[in-house]
Protein backbone atom coordinates (compact mmCIF):
# COMPACT_ATOMS: atom_id res chain seq x y z
CA UNK A 1 0.00 0.00 0.00
CA UNK A 2 1.24 3.52 -0.60
CA UNK A 3 -0.09 5.35 1.91
CA UNK A 4 2.46 5.09 4.90
CA UNK A 5 -0.47 5.95 7.28
CA UNK A 6 -2.42 3.00 6.51
CA UNK A 7 -0.91 -0.53 6.48
CA UNK A 8 -3.54 -2.40 4.79
CA UNK A 9 -3.22 -5.80 4.44
CA UNK A 10 -4.80 -8.93 3.91
CA UNK A 11 -6.62 -11.87 6.18
CA UNK A 12 -3.31 -14.00 5.85
CA UNK A 13 -1.63 -11.49 7.59
CA UNK A 14 -4.15 -10.58 10.12
CA UNK A 15 -1.91 -8.03 12.96
CA UNK A 16 -1.11 -9.19 16.20
CA UNK A 17 -1.20 -6.32 18.28
CA UNK A 18 -0.67 -6.80 21.95
CA UNK A 19 -1.60 -10.00 23.32
CA UNK A 20 -5.09 -11.17 21.78
CA UNK A 21 -7.76 -10.49 24.45
CA UNK A 22 -10.81 -11.62 21.75
CA UNK A 23 -9.24 -14.91 19.54
CA UNK A 24 -11.46 -16.31 17.23
CA UNK A 25 -9.68 -19.18 15.54
CA UNK A 26 -11.63 -20.93 12.55
CA UNK A 27 -15.08 -20.28 14.07
CA UNK A 28 -18.10 -20.78 11.83
CA UNK A 29 -21.80 -20.85 12.70
CA UNK A 30 -24.95 -22.84 11.68
CA UNK A 31 -28.47 -22.14 12.28
CA UNK A 32 -30.10 -25.57 12.07
CA UNK A 33 -29.08 -28.72 9.20
CA UNK A 34 -29.10 -26.95 5.56
CA UNK A 35 -25.97 -25.58 3.91
CA UNK A 36 -27.77 -22.35 3.81
CA UNK A 37 -28.33 -21.47 6.93
CA UNK A 38 -24.52 -21.06 7.17
CA UNK A 39 -24.40 -17.49 9.28
CA UNK A 40 -20.39 -17.40 10.11
CA UNK A 41 -17.80 -19.54 7.93
CA UNK A 42 -14.00 -19.62 8.85
CA UNK A 43 -13.97 -16.33 10.86
CA UNK A 44 -10.18 -15.62 12.37
CA UNK A 45 -9.84 -12.42 13.85
CA UNK A 46 -7.67 -11.06 16.67
CA UNK A 47 -8.72 -8.18 18.95
CA UNK A 48 -6.05 -7.16 21.90
CA UNK A 49 -6.66 -5.89 25.20
CA UNK A 50 -7.70 -1.78 24.94
CA UNK A 51 -8.14 -2.37 21.24
CA UNK A 52 -10.91 -0.58 19.64
CA UNK A 53 -12.47 -2.67 16.92
CA UNK A 54 -14.99 -2.37 14.65
CA UNK A 55 -16.45 -4.87 12.08
CA UNK A 56 -18.27 -3.80 8.58
CA UNK A 57 -19.86 -5.75 5.70
CA UNK A 58 -22.80 -5.88 4.07
CA UNK A 59 -26.50 -6.02 5.49
CA UNK A 60 -27.32 -9.73 6.68
CA UNK A 61 -23.29 -11.10 6.64
CA UNK A 62 -23.92 -12.36 10.31
CA UNK A 63 -22.61 -9.39 12.02
CA UNK A 64 -25.12 -9.70 15.13
CA UNK A 65 -24.47 -13.38 14.97
CA UNK A 66 -21.00 -12.47 15.76
CA UNK A 67 -21.83 -10.21 18.78
CA UNK A 68 -23.62 -13.41 20.37
CA UNK A 69 -20.77 -15.78 19.64
CA UNK A 70 -18.71 -13.38 21.26
CA UNK A 71 -20.46 -12.50 24.04
CA UNK A 72 -21.56 -16.22 24.59
CA UNK A 73 -25.17 -16.28 23.79
CA UNK A 74 -24.65 -18.37 21.11
CA UNK A 75 -22.03 -21.41 21.10
CA UNK A 76 -19.56 -21.44 17.68
CA UNK A 77 -20.85 -24.67 15.26
CA UNK A 78 -16.96 -25.36 14.52
CA UNK A 79 -13.81 -23.67 15.73
CA UNK A 80 -12.43 -22.12 18.98
CA UNK A 81 -13.19 -18.86 20.52
CA UNK A 82 -10.97 -17.21 23.28
CA UNK A 83 -12.29 -14.19 25.34
CA UNK A 84 -9.17 -13.28 27.64
CA UNK A 85 -7.33 -16.55 27.46
CA UNK A 86 -9.89 -18.36 28.40
CA UNK A 87 -12.73 -20.63 26.09
CA UNK A 88 -16.06 -18.84 26.10
CA UNK A 89 -18.37 -22.28 26.76
CA UNK A 90 -21.56 -20.05 28.05
CA UNK A 91 -22.69 -16.09 28.62
CA UNK A 92 -19.48 -14.19 29.74
CA UNK A 93 -19.88 -12.27 32.67
CA UNK A 94 -17.30 -9.50 31.82
CA UNK A 95 -19.36 -7.67 29.31
CA UNK A 96 -21.26 -4.85 28.20
CA UNK A 97 -23.58 -4.76 25.33
CA UNK A 98 -25.65 -1.59 23.39
CA UNK A 99 -27.66 -2.04 20.55
CA UNK A 100 -29.62 0.05 18.14
CA UNK A 101 -32.51 -0.18 19.88
CA UNK A 102 -31.66 1.59 23.31
CA UNK A 103 -33.96 -1.28 25.73
CA UNK A 104 -34.20 0.57 28.59
CA UNK A 105 -36.65 0.06 30.81
CA UNK A 106 -39.51 2.62 30.98
CA UNK A 107 -40.87 1.93 34.39
CA UNK A 108 -37.40 3.07 35.85
CA UNK A 109 -35.98 6.64 35.56
CA UNK A 110 -32.45 7.11 33.89
CA UNK A 111 -30.06 6.77 37.17
CA UNK A 112 -32.01 3.10 37.65
CA UNK A 113 -31.56 2.36 34.32
CA UNK A 114 -28.12 2.69 34.55
CA UNK A 115 -27.70 1.00 37.52
CA UNK A 116 -29.02 -2.09 36.02
CA UNK A 117 -26.00 -4.31 36.02
CA UNK A 118 -25.05 -3.36 39.29
CA UNK A 119 -28.02 -5.31 40.43
CA UNK A 120 -26.43 -8.20 38.41
CA UNK A 121 -23.24 -8.35 38.53
CA UNK A 122 -21.04 -9.90 41.41
CA UNK A 123 -19.48 -8.43 43.59
CA UNK A 124 -21.51 -4.66 43.19
CA UNK A 125 -24.82 -6.71 43.58
CA UNK A 126 -23.81 -8.15 47.04
CA UNK A 127 -22.63 -4.54 48.13
CA UNK A 128 -25.32 -2.24 46.58
CA UNK A 129 -27.54 -2.10 49.35
CA UNK A 130 -25.24 -0.70 51.48
CA UNK A 131 -23.11 1.32 49.25
CA UNK A 132 -26.09 2.92 47.31
CA UNK A 133 -24.85 6.26 47.71
CA UNK A 134 -21.59 5.55 46.57
CA UNK A 135 -22.89 3.46 43.67
CA UNK A 136 -25.62 6.37 42.94
CA UNK A 137 -22.12 8.71 42.74
CA UNK A 138 -20.92 6.74 40.26
CA UNK A 139 -23.79 6.43 37.79
CA UNK A 140 -23.95 10.35 38.31
CA UNK A 141 -20.42 11.43 37.17
CA UNK A 142 -20.75 8.45 34.14
CA UNK A 143 -24.02 10.23 33.16
CA UNK A 144 -22.27 13.60 33.60
CA UNK A 145 -19.96 12.98 31.17
CA UNK A 146 -21.99 11.63 28.30
CA UNK A 147 -23.62 14.99 29.07
CA UNK A 148 -26.82 13.84 30.75
CA UNK A 149 -26.48 15.99 33.90
CA UNK A 150 -29.76 16.50 35.59
CA UNK A 151 -31.60 14.25 33.61
CA UNK A 152 -30.91 11.28 36.61
CA UNK A 153 -34.78 11.39 37.72
CA UNK A 154 -35.86 12.01 34.21
CA UNK A 155 -37.68 8.68 32.51
CA UNK A 156 -36.13 7.52 28.88
CA UNK A 157 -39.52 8.49 27.08
CA UNK A 158 -38.93 12.22 28.45
CA UNK A 159 -35.64 11.70 26.51
CA UNK A 160 -34.56 12.48 22.76
CA UNK A 161 -33.38 9.23 20.70
CA UNK A 162 -29.88 10.50 21.08
CA UNK A 163 -30.39 11.29 24.92
CA UNK A 164 -30.96 7.39 24.93
CA UNK A 165 -28.40 5.96 23.45
CA UNK A 166 -26.15 7.65 26.11
CA UNK A 167 -27.89 6.20 28.41
CA UNK A 168 -27.96 3.06 27.53
CA UNK A 169 -23.94 3.17 26.43
CA UNK A 170 -24.10 4.50 30.36
CA UNK A 171 -25.67 1.18 31.65
CA UNK A 172 -23.41 -1.00 29.54
CA UNK A 173 -20.11 0.51 30.75
CA UNK A 174 -21.40 1.06 34.34
CA UNK A 175 -20.05 -2.15 36.07
CA UNK A 176 -16.64 -1.23 34.38
CA UNK A 177 -16.79 -4.24 31.86
CA UNK A 178 -13.00 -5.73 30.35
CA UNK A 179 -15.13 -5.79 26.94
CA UNK A 180 -18.09 -3.48 25.18
CA UNK A 181 -20.17 -5.28 22.18
CA UNK A 182 -21.81 -2.61 20.29
CA UNK A 183 -24.22 -3.43 17.51
CA UNK A 184 -24.99 -0.55 15.20
CA UNK A 185 -25.46 1.39 18.57
CA UNK A 186 -26.01 5.06 16.33
CA UNK A 187 -27.87 3.13 13.46
CA UNK A 188 -30.72 4.84 14.72
CA UNK A 189 -30.14 8.64 14.86
CA UNK A 190 -29.47 11.47 12.82
CA UNK A 191 -26.22 12.32 11.13
CA UNK A 192 -25.23 15.12 13.70
CA UNK A 193 -26.37 13.32 16.62
CA UNK A 194 -24.60 10.42 15.37
CA UNK A 195 -21.27 12.59 15.12
CA UNK A 196 -21.66 13.98 18.35
CA UNK A 197 -21.96 10.52 20.22
CA UNK A 198 -18.51 8.83 18.15
CA UNK A 199 -17.18 11.94 20.53
CA UNK A 200 -18.87 10.65 23.34
CA UNK A 201 -18.36 7.10 22.94
CA UNK A 202 -14.21 8.09 22.25
CA UNK A 203 -13.65 9.99 24.95
CA UNK A 204 -15.52 7.16 26.86
CA UNK A 205 -13.17 4.70 25.95
CA UNK A 206 -9.98 6.99 25.79
CA UNK A 207 -10.35 7.69 29.79
CA UNK A 208 -11.26 3.70 30.41
CA UNK A 209 -9.60 1.87 27.62
CA UNK A 210 -11.92 -1.30 27.81
CA UNK A 211 -12.09 -3.27 24.62
CA UNK A 212 -14.71 -2.60 22.26
CA UNK A 213 -15.96 -4.69 19.60
CA UNK A 214 -18.13 -1.88 17.23
CA UNK A 215 -20.42 -4.05 14.57
CA UNK A 216 -21.89 -1.34 12.00
CA UNK A 217 -22.66 -0.61 8.53
CA UNK A 218 -21.41 3.23 9.01
CA UNK A 219 -18.26 3.00 7.51
CA UNK A 220 -17.64 6.61 8.70
CA UNK A 221 -18.41 5.42 11.71
CA UNK A 222 -16.11 2.52 11.70
CA UNK A 223 -13.07 4.68 10.65
CA UNK A 224 -13.51 7.02 13.36
CA UNK A 225 -13.72 5.17 15.93
CA UNK A 226 -11.45 2.18 15.43
CA UNK A 227 -8.07 1.04 15.87
CA UNK A 228 -8.66 -1.53 13.24
CA UNK A 229 -11.70 -2.30 11.17
CA UNK A 230 -12.33 -5.98 9.73
CA UNK A 231 -14.55 -6.29 6.40
CA UNK A 232 -16.62 -9.36 6.53
CA UNK A 233 -18.39 -10.94 3.34
CA UNK A 234 -21.65 -11.44 2.32
CA UNK A 235 -23.36 -14.35 3.67
CA UNK A 236 -21.90 -16.39 4.82
CA UNK A 237 -20.06 -14.29 6.86
CA UNK A 238 -15.87 -14.30 6.74
CA UNK A 239 -13.66 -11.37 7.01
CA UNK A 240 -11.90 -10.27 3.51
CA UNK A 241 -10.08 -7.90 5.09
CA UNK A 242 -8.72 -6.22 7.80
CA UNK A 243 -7.28 -2.07 8.15
CA UNK A 244 -5.22 -0.21 10.79
CA UNK A 245 -6.59 3.13 11.05
CA UNK A 246 -3.24 4.86 12.42
CA UNK A 247 -4.84 8.65 12.52
CA UNK A 248 -3.98 10.08 16.14
CA UNK A 249 -6.63 10.93 18.86
CA UNK A 250 -8.44 12.30 19.64
CA UNK A 251 -10.29 12.39 16.12
CA UNK A 252 -12.67 15.15 15.44
CA UNK A 253 -14.92 15.26 12.85
CA UNK A 254 -12.47 17.26 10.81
CA UNK A 255 -10.19 14.05 11.14
CA UNK A 256 -13.33 12.39 8.81
CA UNK A 257 -12.27 14.91 5.69
CA UNK A 258 -8.51 13.98 6.07
CA UNK A 259 -7.32 12.12 2.95
CA UNK A 260 -6.19 9.15 4.80
CA UNK A 261 -9.34 9.03 5.67
CA UNK A 262 -11.44 9.47 2.81
CA UNK A 263 -9.07 6.91 0.93
CA UNK A 264 -9.96 3.93 3.52
CA UNK A 265 -13.27 4.68 3.78
CA UNK A 266 -13.18 4.48 -0.04
CA UNK A 267 -10.64 1.08 0.04
CA UNK A 268 -13.49 -0.61 2.69
CA UNK A 269 -16.54 0.27 0.16
CA UNK A 270 -14.93 -0.97 -2.91
CA UNK A 271 -14.23 -4.08 -0.82
CA UNK A 272 -17.93 -4.31 0.21
CA UNK A 273 -19.33 -3.57 -3.61
CA UNK A 274 -16.88 -6.36 -4.14
CA UNK A 275 -18.52 -9.19 -1.73
CA UNK A 276 -21.88 -8.04 -2.70
CA UNK A 277 -21.40 -8.51 -6.43
CA UNK A 278 -19.35 -11.74 -5.63
CA UNK A 279 -22.48 -12.59 -3.63
CA UNK A 280 -25.11 -11.80 -6.18
CA UNK A 281 -23.03 -14.01 -8.68
CA UNK A 282 -23.16 -16.92 -6.49
CA UNK A 283 -27.05 -16.73 -5.83
CA UNK A 284 -27.37 -16.11 -9.78
CA UNK A 285 -24.91 -19.12 -10.64
CA UNK A 286 -26.95 -21.20 -7.84
CA UNK A 287 -30.12 -20.43 -9.23
CA UNK A 288 -29.20 -21.30 -12.54
CA UNK A 289 -27.98 -24.93 -11.90
CA UNK B 1 -67.43 25.91 20.37
CA UNK B 2 -64.41 26.63 22.34
CA UNK B 3 -62.06 24.10 23.98
CA UNK B 4 -63.07 24.42 27.30
CA UNK B 5 -66.48 24.02 26.45
CA UNK B 6 -65.97 21.08 24.04
CA UNK B 7 -63.82 19.13 27.18
CA UNK B 8 -66.61 19.61 29.33
CA UNK B 9 -69.05 18.55 26.88
CA UNK B 10 -66.76 15.55 26.97
CA UNK B 11 -66.98 14.72 30.28
CA UNK B 12 -70.21 15.21 30.51
CA UNK B 13 -71.33 12.83 27.89
CA UNK B 14 -71.81 9.35 29.80
CA UNK B 15 -74.51 11.36 32.01
CA UNK B 16 -76.59 12.82 29.16
CA UNK B 17 -76.54 9.37 27.31
CA UNK B 18 -77.87 7.97 30.57
CA UNK B 19 -80.63 10.31 31.53
CA UNK B 20 -81.42 11.06 27.99
CA UNK B 21 -81.91 6.80 27.80
CA UNK B 22 -83.95 6.59 31.12
CA UNK B 23 -86.56 9.60 29.50
CA UNK B 24 -87.22 8.15 26.92
CA UNK B 25 -87.54 4.59 28.44
CA UNK B 26 -89.88 6.38 30.51
CA UNK B 27 -92.02 8.04 27.91
CA UNK B 28 -92.44 5.25 25.78
CA UNK B 29 -93.66 2.99 28.80
CA UNK B 30 -96.34 5.56 29.12
CA UNK B 31 -97.25 6.53 25.42
CA UNK B 32 -97.48 3.11 24.11
CA UNK B 33 -98.73 1.58 27.38
CA UNK B 34 -96.55 -1.09 28.18
CA UNK B 35 -97.57 -3.13 31.15
CA UNK B 36 -95.36 -3.25 33.89
CA UNK B 37 -94.62 -6.69 34.07
CA UNK B 38 -93.09 -6.65 30.83
CA UNK B 39 -91.43 -3.75 30.92
CA UNK B 40 -91.69 -1.49 33.97
CA UNK B 41 -90.96 2.23 33.94
CA UNK B 42 -87.48 3.54 35.51
CA UNK B 43 -89.42 5.02 38.23
CA UNK B 44 -91.50 1.55 39.08
CA UNK B 45 -87.88 -0.01 39.47
CA UNK B 46 -86.56 2.81 41.45
CA UNK B 47 -89.92 2.53 43.81
CA UNK B 48 -88.96 -1.21 43.86
CA UNK B 49 -85.39 -0.38 44.76
CA UNK B 50 -87.02 1.53 47.71
CA UNK B 51 -89.55 -0.66 48.30
CA UNK B 52 -87.11 -3.64 48.71
CA UNK B 53 -83.87 -1.91 50.03
CA UNK B 54 -82.92 -4.43 52.89
CA UNK B 55 -83.45 -7.81 51.03
CA UNK B 56 -81.97 -6.50 47.92
CA UNK B 57 -78.46 -4.64 50.09
CA UNK B 58 -78.72 -8.31 51.62
CA UNK B 59 -78.42 -10.42 48.49
CA UNK B 60 -75.93 -7.86 46.73
CA UNK B 61 -73.67 -8.15 49.59
CA UNK B 62 -73.52 -11.58 49.40
CA UNK B 63 -73.12 -11.66 46.08
CA UNK B 64 -70.35 -8.99 46.21
CA UNK B 65 -68.63 -11.43 48.86
CA UNK B 66 -68.96 -14.29 46.44
CA UNK B 67 -67.37 -12.53 43.70
CA UNK B 68 -64.81 -10.60 45.65
CA UNK B 69 -63.58 -14.23 46.89
CA UNK B 70 -63.56 -15.50 43.73
CA UNK B 71 -61.97 -12.92 42.43
CA UNK B 72 -58.85 -13.25 44.61
CA UNK B 73 -58.31 -16.80 44.33
CA UNK B 74 -58.37 -16.27 40.17
CA UNK B 75 -55.81 -13.31 41.07
CA UNK B 76 -53.48 -15.52 42.64
CA UNK B 77 -54.29 -18.67 40.37
CA UNK B 78 -54.00 -16.59 37.17
CA UNK B 79 -50.54 -14.80 38.07
CA UNK B 80 -48.72 -18.12 39.30
CA UNK B 81 -50.17 -19.68 35.84
CA UNK B 82 -49.35 -16.75 34.03
CA UNK B 83 -46.01 -16.71 35.28
CA UNK B 84 -44.94 -20.17 35.05
CA UNK B 85 -46.55 -20.43 31.49
CA UNK B 86 -44.69 -16.98 30.23
CA UNK B 87 -41.59 -18.09 30.99
CA UNK B 88 -41.70 -21.29 30.01
CA UNK B 89 -42.01 -22.72 26.83
CA UNK B 90 -42.55 -26.31 27.94
CA UNK B 91 -45.06 -25.13 30.41
CA UNK B 92 -47.08 -23.16 27.37
CA UNK B 93 -46.80 -25.85 25.17
CA UNK B 94 -48.64 -28.18 27.77
CA UNK B 95 -51.20 -25.61 29.63
CA UNK B 96 -52.21 -23.31 27.24
CA UNK B 97 -54.36 -25.95 25.03
CA UNK B 98 -55.78 -27.07 28.32
CA UNK B 99 -56.46 -23.31 29.84
CA UNK B 100 -58.00 -22.54 26.36
CA UNK B 101 -60.55 -25.71 26.76
CA UNK B 102 -61.76 -25.01 30.46
CA UNK B 103 -61.91 -21.81 29.23
CA UNK B 104 -64.41 -22.32 26.37
CA UNK B 105 -66.41 -24.45 28.54
CA UNK B 106 -70.37 -22.99 29.22
CA UNK B 107 -69.47 -22.03 32.98
CA UNK B 108 -73.16 -22.45 33.52
CA UNK B 109 -72.81 -26.02 32.66
CA UNK B 110 -70.24 -26.56 35.28
CA UNK B 111 -72.08 -25.79 38.38
CA UNK B 112 -74.16 -28.65 38.68
CA UNK B 113 -71.07 -30.92 38.92
CA UNK B 114 -69.63 -27.84 41.51
CA UNK B 115 -73.13 -28.58 43.09
CA UNK B 116 -72.48 -32.22 43.13
CA UNK B 117 -68.81 -31.46 44.99
CA UNK B 118 -69.75 -28.33 47.17
CA UNK B 119 -73.19 -28.50 47.59
CA UNK B 120 -75.60 -25.30 46.57
CA UNK B 121 -74.78 -21.43 48.14
CA UNK B 122 -71.75 -19.75 48.42
CA UNK B 123 -68.91 -22.90 47.58
CA UNK B 124 -69.86 -23.35 44.03
CA UNK B 125 -70.67 -19.50 43.76
CA UNK B 126 -67.24 -18.74 44.21
CA UNK B 127 -65.67 -21.00 42.23
CA UNK B 128 -67.41 -20.15 39.29
CA UNK B 129 -66.74 -16.71 39.75
CA UNK B 130 -62.70 -17.81 39.82
CA UNK B 131 -63.31 -19.95 36.88
CA UNK B 132 -64.39 -17.05 34.81
CA UNK B 133 -61.83 -14.70 36.12
CA UNK B 134 -58.44 -16.34 36.23
CA UNK B 135 -58.17 -16.95 32.44
CA UNK B 136 -57.80 -13.34 31.51
CA UNK B 137 -55.38 -12.75 33.94
CA UNK B 138 -53.49 -15.81 33.17
CA UNK B 139 -52.99 -15.11 29.38
CA UNK B 140 -52.61 -11.90 30.22
CA UNK B 141 -49.23 -11.81 32.20
CA UNK B 142 -48.18 -14.91 30.00
CA UNK B 143 -48.51 -12.18 27.00
CA UNK B 144 -46.39 -9.53 29.07
CA UNK B 145 -43.80 -11.98 29.96
CA UNK B 146 -43.29 -13.13 26.06
CA UNK B 147 -42.94 -9.25 25.19
CA UNK B 148 -39.84 -9.00 26.51
CA UNK B 149 -37.21 -7.66 24.13
CA UNK B 150 -34.76 -10.43 23.09
CA UNK B 151 -31.81 -7.51 23.01
CA UNK B 152 -32.73 -6.96 26.53
CA UNK B 153 -32.50 -10.53 27.85
CA UNK B 154 -29.05 -10.58 25.84
CA UNK B 155 -27.59 -7.53 27.78
CA UNK B 156 -28.63 -9.20 31.24
CA UNK B 157 -27.58 -12.63 29.89
CA UNK B 158 -24.15 -11.06 29.12
CA UNK B 159 -24.20 -10.00 33.17
CA UNK B 160 -24.67 -13.62 33.87
CA UNK B 161 -28.28 -12.97 35.31
CA UNK B 162 -29.75 -16.04 35.64
CA UNK B 163 -33.70 -16.46 34.66
CA UNK B 164 -35.17 -15.58 37.86
CA UNK B 165 -33.14 -12.38 37.78
CA UNK B 166 -34.53 -11.61 33.91
CA UNK B 167 -37.90 -12.58 35.61
CA UNK B 168 -37.59 -10.19 38.59
CA UNK B 169 -36.28 -7.27 36.78
CA UNK B 170 -37.60 -7.29 33.29
CA UNK B 171 -40.54 -9.82 33.15
CA UNK B 172 -42.68 -9.09 35.94
CA UNK B 173 -42.73 -5.20 35.82
CA UNK B 174 -43.19 -5.42 31.67
CA UNK B 175 -45.91 -7.51 32.22
CA UNK B 176 -47.77 -5.30 35.24
CA UNK B 177 -49.44 -3.31 32.78
CA UNK B 178 -51.27 -6.47 30.93
CA UNK B 179 -51.45 -7.91 34.15
CA UNK B 180 -53.81 -4.64 35.75
CA UNK B 181 -56.24 -4.41 32.26
CA UNK B 182 -56.89 -7.83 32.88
CA UNK B 183 -58.04 -7.29 36.16
CA UNK B 184 -61.00 -5.18 34.39
CA UNK B 185 -61.90 -7.73 32.12
CA UNK B 186 -61.88 -10.35 35.22
CA UNK B 187 -63.98 -8.38 37.33
CA UNK B 188 -67.11 -8.05 35.85
CA UNK B 189 -66.78 -11.51 34.55
CA UNK B 190 -66.51 -13.05 38.25
CA UNK B 191 -69.67 -11.05 38.48
CA UNK B 192 -71.12 -13.20 35.70
CA UNK B 193 -70.00 -16.08 37.27
CA UNK B 194 -71.36 -15.51 40.84
CA UNK B 195 -74.20 -14.22 39.64
CA UNK B 196 -74.70 -17.72 37.33
CA UNK B 197 -74.36 -19.92 40.05
CA UNK B 198 -76.88 -18.22 42.34
CA UNK B 199 -79.25 -18.05 40.09
CA UNK B 200 -78.82 -21.87 39.14
CA UNK B 201 -78.01 -23.04 42.81
CA UNK B 202 -78.39 -20.96 45.97
CA UNK B 203 -80.89 -19.61 48.64
CA UNK B 204 -79.05 -16.39 48.81
CA UNK B 205 -77.64 -13.88 46.76
CA UNK B 206 -78.93 -10.94 43.90
CA UNK B 207 -79.02 -14.30 41.14
CA UNK B 208 -81.20 -16.23 43.71
CA UNK B 209 -83.23 -12.74 44.25
CA UNK B 210 -84.42 -12.08 40.80
CA UNK B 211 -85.38 -15.87 40.33
CA UNK B 212 -87.65 -15.44 42.84
CA UNK B 213 -88.80 -12.11 41.41
CA UNK B 214 -89.23 -13.51 38.08
CA UNK B 215 -91.36 -16.71 39.45
CA UNK B 216 -93.70 -14.35 41.05
CA UNK B 217 -94.05 -11.69 38.08
CA UNK B 218 -92.73 -9.06 40.57
CA UNK B 219 -90.52 -7.42 36.88
CA UNK B 220 -89.81 -4.15 39.02
CA UNK B 221 -88.01 -6.01 41.41
CA UNK B 222 -86.21 -7.88 38.63
CA UNK B 223 -84.96 -4.85 37.08
CA UNK B 224 -83.79 -3.38 41.15
CA UNK B 225 -81.66 -6.18 41.17
CA UNK B 226 -80.05 -5.93 37.10
CA UNK B 227 -79.52 -2.17 38.72
CA UNK B 228 -77.52 -3.10 41.58
CA UNK B 229 -75.58 -5.95 39.91
CA UNK B 230 -74.55 -3.14 37.07
CA UNK B 231 -73.79 -1.03 39.83
CA UNK B 232 -71.94 -3.27 41.70
CA UNK B 233 -69.86 -3.93 38.89
CA UNK B 234 -69.18 -0.29 37.62
CA UNK B 235 -67.71 0.86 41.24
CA UNK B 236 -65.75 -2.32 41.22
CA UNK B 237 -64.55 -1.64 37.42
CA UNK B 238 -63.54 1.71 38.65
CA UNK B 239 -61.30 0.85 41.52
CA UNK B 240 -58.97 -1.49 38.82
CA UNK B 241 -58.73 1.21 36.81
CA UNK B 242 -57.80 3.34 39.59
CA UNK B 243 -54.67 0.78 40.95
CA UNK B 244 -53.94 0.49 37.71
CA UNK B 245 -53.06 3.86 36.91
CA UNK B 246 -51.47 4.53 40.37
CA UNK B 247 -48.91 1.55 39.22
CA UNK B 248 -48.52 1.58 36.06
CA UNK B 249 -48.82 5.29 34.91
CA UNK B 250 -45.52 4.57 32.80
CA UNK B 251 -47.20 2.51 30.34
CA UNK B 252 -50.30 5.22 29.99
CA UNK B 253 -47.90 8.04 30.08
CA UNK B 254 -45.72 6.75 26.83
CA UNK B 255 -48.81 6.05 25.12
CA UNK B 256 -50.48 9.38 25.43
CA UNK B 257 -46.84 11.20 24.47
CA UNK B 258 -46.67 9.17 21.77
CA UNK B 259 -50.32 10.32 20.68
CA UNK B 260 -49.56 14.01 21.16
CA UNK B 261 -46.11 13.55 18.84
CA UNK B 262 -44.09 13.74 21.27
CA UNK B 263 -41.47 11.14 23.18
Amino acid sequence: MPNGALSIVDKAAAPAAAAPFVDIENVSLRYGESADTLAITDLRMTVGKGEFAAVVGPSGCGKSSLMKLVTGLLPPTTGDLRVAGARVTGPLKIVGMAFQNSTLLPWRDILSNTMLPLEIVQPHRNRLRRNRKEYEELACNLLATVGLRGFEKKHPWMLSGGMQQRTSLCRSLIHSPELLMLDEPFGALDAFTREELWAVLQDLWMQRRFTCILVTHDLREAAYLADVIYVMSARPGRIVATHRVDLPRPRTVESTFDPKFVDIVHKIRSEIAQARSDDRQRTAAAGAA
Amino acid sequence: MSPRAFRRLETAMPWLVIVGTLLVWELAVDLFGIRQFILPAPTAVYAALVQYHEPILASAFFTLINTLLGFGIGIVVGLLIGIFIGSSRLAYAGLYPVLIGINSIPKAAIVPILVLWMGIGQPPAITTAFLLSFFPIAVNVATGLATTEPELEDVLRSLGATRLDILAKVGIPRSLPYFFASLKVSITLAFVGAVISETLASNDGIGYLMLQAASQFRTPLMFAGVTVIAAMGIATYLVCVFIERRFTGWATRKQTMAAMGGG
